[in-house]
């Protein structure tokens, strides 16, 4: 089980003067249960890419391999791919149109042919997963509050049960803490359920924090494709993509630079304590 | 797909026409639209076309992207021209079925096509080289007669803007939830026109709420800028006639004369 992306080209506007190339041969293996950040600067490709995994843009050149099927055969079943690589968008919550939240949610399994029954198990189980109480399940989803709306807009897209998960900055808007718990729920699942795990973010904190693998863009071409702890040692390559390290990184090889017995390469702050205070005994 | 629509869409490009006074090309576009209707024979439909195909060079317009606009119309066209071709009455000159194709027919075709052809091209130039907003303070300008009637003019010409410069929103938007709804396996291809219908609502709902919202933060943010309509209401750039919309409205004048007077 995997998604093989193979020398992708894209434009958009082909043919007219404001033909842009999106995505300049693209080239990637994303195996089963990994957990991946993307990221990129404003305008780089990310959105451009992921929506061709699950076919919704098709590449001009370059193909795409799902589980060994090359997407674009004439006998390639699109819906099983869009089912199997659930795609959410930037601010999912856009895309609520339902009476209710169970409803909405039952949207996409109910298109994927499953009988009642099946379809509102999935539901019930992914709105659990997300952290909605049963209260709110008859309530209309215009009424809840943004958080709330997201999650339910990611329960619309777990419902379908599919195997690769891709998030266009879900943290986008929210406050810390719904960030920090929408992060955490995207751990969850990825530990209870082994799926693949894609997260677009403009957060070099969260990806940090979450992902093993990260994959950074820059004007449509991927520019590093390695651990987090490799990437962010880039760091100055990466500010000339207009991209950041983490503040903890940072701050580590500032110190690192005055001569300070600290490892550079820390990620998030428990890993920052924990060095500074070896350093401290070792003196 | 909706953003191949090119009718109307303002084309940024550095040109004599882009920079004529939206005044002059609103009434220009008026003035040419009058002589259209002049004339009668080939030479003047040589002057009417050379006339358009030269502003469409002056004005640096890719003639693909000036026909692909006109892709909208093609079905319009056809329809009056078969009708013109088979119900002028007049001398005959070839007979099939129950239809009969006169002389005068072809020629009534050919020029109600032609006609038809050269004023959506004619308008089209006006709105592919005028900002939306510098056309509406055009239309405003023109119009501005009216208010002496207490017609809102400077309220309606505030909307026209407004709902231009909302259609590429709206489309993109519209592409958005498209594909969001998509991504969740809706299917708005098979299916009967019921089923193709109903598969409607999961975009026309969001777009709606979207459409709503957007319109509520608009009015917000117009009124924390102490908007209050078109008295004493001034511009930061006043429309200026200068010495160009003077030799435009030569030309434009010169081309009714000659309409008027070739045979
Ligand atoms: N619908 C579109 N039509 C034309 N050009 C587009 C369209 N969508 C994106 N682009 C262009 O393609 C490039 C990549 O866009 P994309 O949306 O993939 O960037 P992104 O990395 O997701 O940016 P962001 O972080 O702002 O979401 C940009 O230069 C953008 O201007
Ligand atoms: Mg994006």
């Amino acid at each position: 089980m995997s998604l093989i992306l193979d020398k992708i080209n894209y434009y958009y506007g082909k043919g007219t003067a404001f033909e842009t190339a999106a995505l300049k041969n693209i080239s990637l293996t994303i195996p089963d249960g990994e957990f991946i950040g993307l990221i990129g600067h404003t305008g780089s490709g990310k959105s451009t890419l992921i929506q061709h995994m699950n076919g919704l843009i098709k590449a001009d050149s370059g193909s795409i391999y799902f589980n060994g099927q090359d997407i674009y055969d004439k006998d390639f079943k699109m819906t099983e791919l869009r089912r199997k690589v659930g795609l959410v968008f930037q601010y999912p919550e856009h895309q609520l149109f339902e009476a209710t939240v169970i409803k909405d949610v039952l949207y996409g399994p109910t298109n994927m042919g499953l009988d009642k029954l099946k379809a509102e198990v999935l539901a019930y189980g992914s709105l659990r997963a997300v952290g909605i109480s049963e209260d709110l399940l008859d309530a209309s989803p215009f009424e809840l509050s943004g958080g709330q709306k997201r999650r339910v807009a990611i329960a619309g897209i777990l419902a379908m049960n599919p195997e690769i998960l891709i998030l266009d900055e879900p943290t986008a808007g929210l406050d810390p803490m719904g960030r920090f718990e929408i992060l955490n729920l995207l751990k969850a699942i990825h530990e209870a359920k082994g799926i693949t795990v894609i997260l677009v973010s403009h957060s070099m904190e969260d990806v940090a924090e979450f992902a093993e693998r990260l994959i950074v863009i820059d004007d449509g071409e991927i520019k590093y494709d390695d651990e987090p702890r490799k990437v962010f040692a880039h760091a100055e390559d990466l500010r000339k993509m207009g991209l950041e390290v983490p503040q903890c990184t940072e701050l580590m090889g500032r110190l690192a630079d005055r001569g300070l017995d600290v490892d550079r390469n820390c990620l998030t702050i428990d890993e920052a304590v924990e060095s500074i205070l070896n350093g401290n005994r070792r003196k | 797909m909706l953003r191949d629509l090119t009718i109307g869409q303002y084309y940024p490009v550095e040109s004599v026409i882009h920079r004529l006074d939206p005044r002059t090309k609103f009434l220009g576009t008026i003035i040419f639209i009058v002589a259209l209707f002049l004339f009668k024979t080939f030479w003047g439909f040589l002057l009417a076309g050379g006339f358009i195909v030269s502003i469409i060079a002056l004005a640096k317009l890719p003639p693909k992207y000036v026909l692909k606009g006109m892709r909208p119309i093609i079905f319009l066209l056809l329809f009056m021209m078969i009708f013109n071709l088979l119900l002028t009455p007049g001398e005959v000159i070839g007979e099939w079925w129950i239809f009969s194709v006169t002389k005068e027919g072809i020629y009534s075709a050919l020029f109600m096509g032609l006609r038809l052809i050269m004023l959506v091209l004619g308008s089209s130039i006006m709105t592919y080289t005028t900002t939306p907003n510098n056309l509406t303070s055009g239309m405003e300008s023109v119009f501005g007669f009216l208010k002496v009637f207490k017609v809102p003019v400077h309220e309606l010409a505030m909307m026209v803007s407004i709902a231009l410069r909302f259609i590429p929103i709206l489309m993109e938007e519209t592409n958005k939830i498209m594909k969001a709804q998509q991504a969740r396996g809706a299917d708005f291809e098979t299916g009967g026109p019921i089923k193709r219908a109903k598969a409607l609502i999961p975009i026309l709902v969001p777009l709606f709420v979207s459409a709503f919202r957007r319109a509520g933060e608009l009015a917000e943010a117009m009124e924390a800028r102490c908007y209050h309509g078109g008295d004493g209401r001034t511009k930061m750039k006043p429309l200026k006639y200068h010495k160009r919309d003077l030799v435009a409205y030569l030309v434009l004048v010169g081309i009714v004369v000659g309409e008027i007077f070739i045979p």
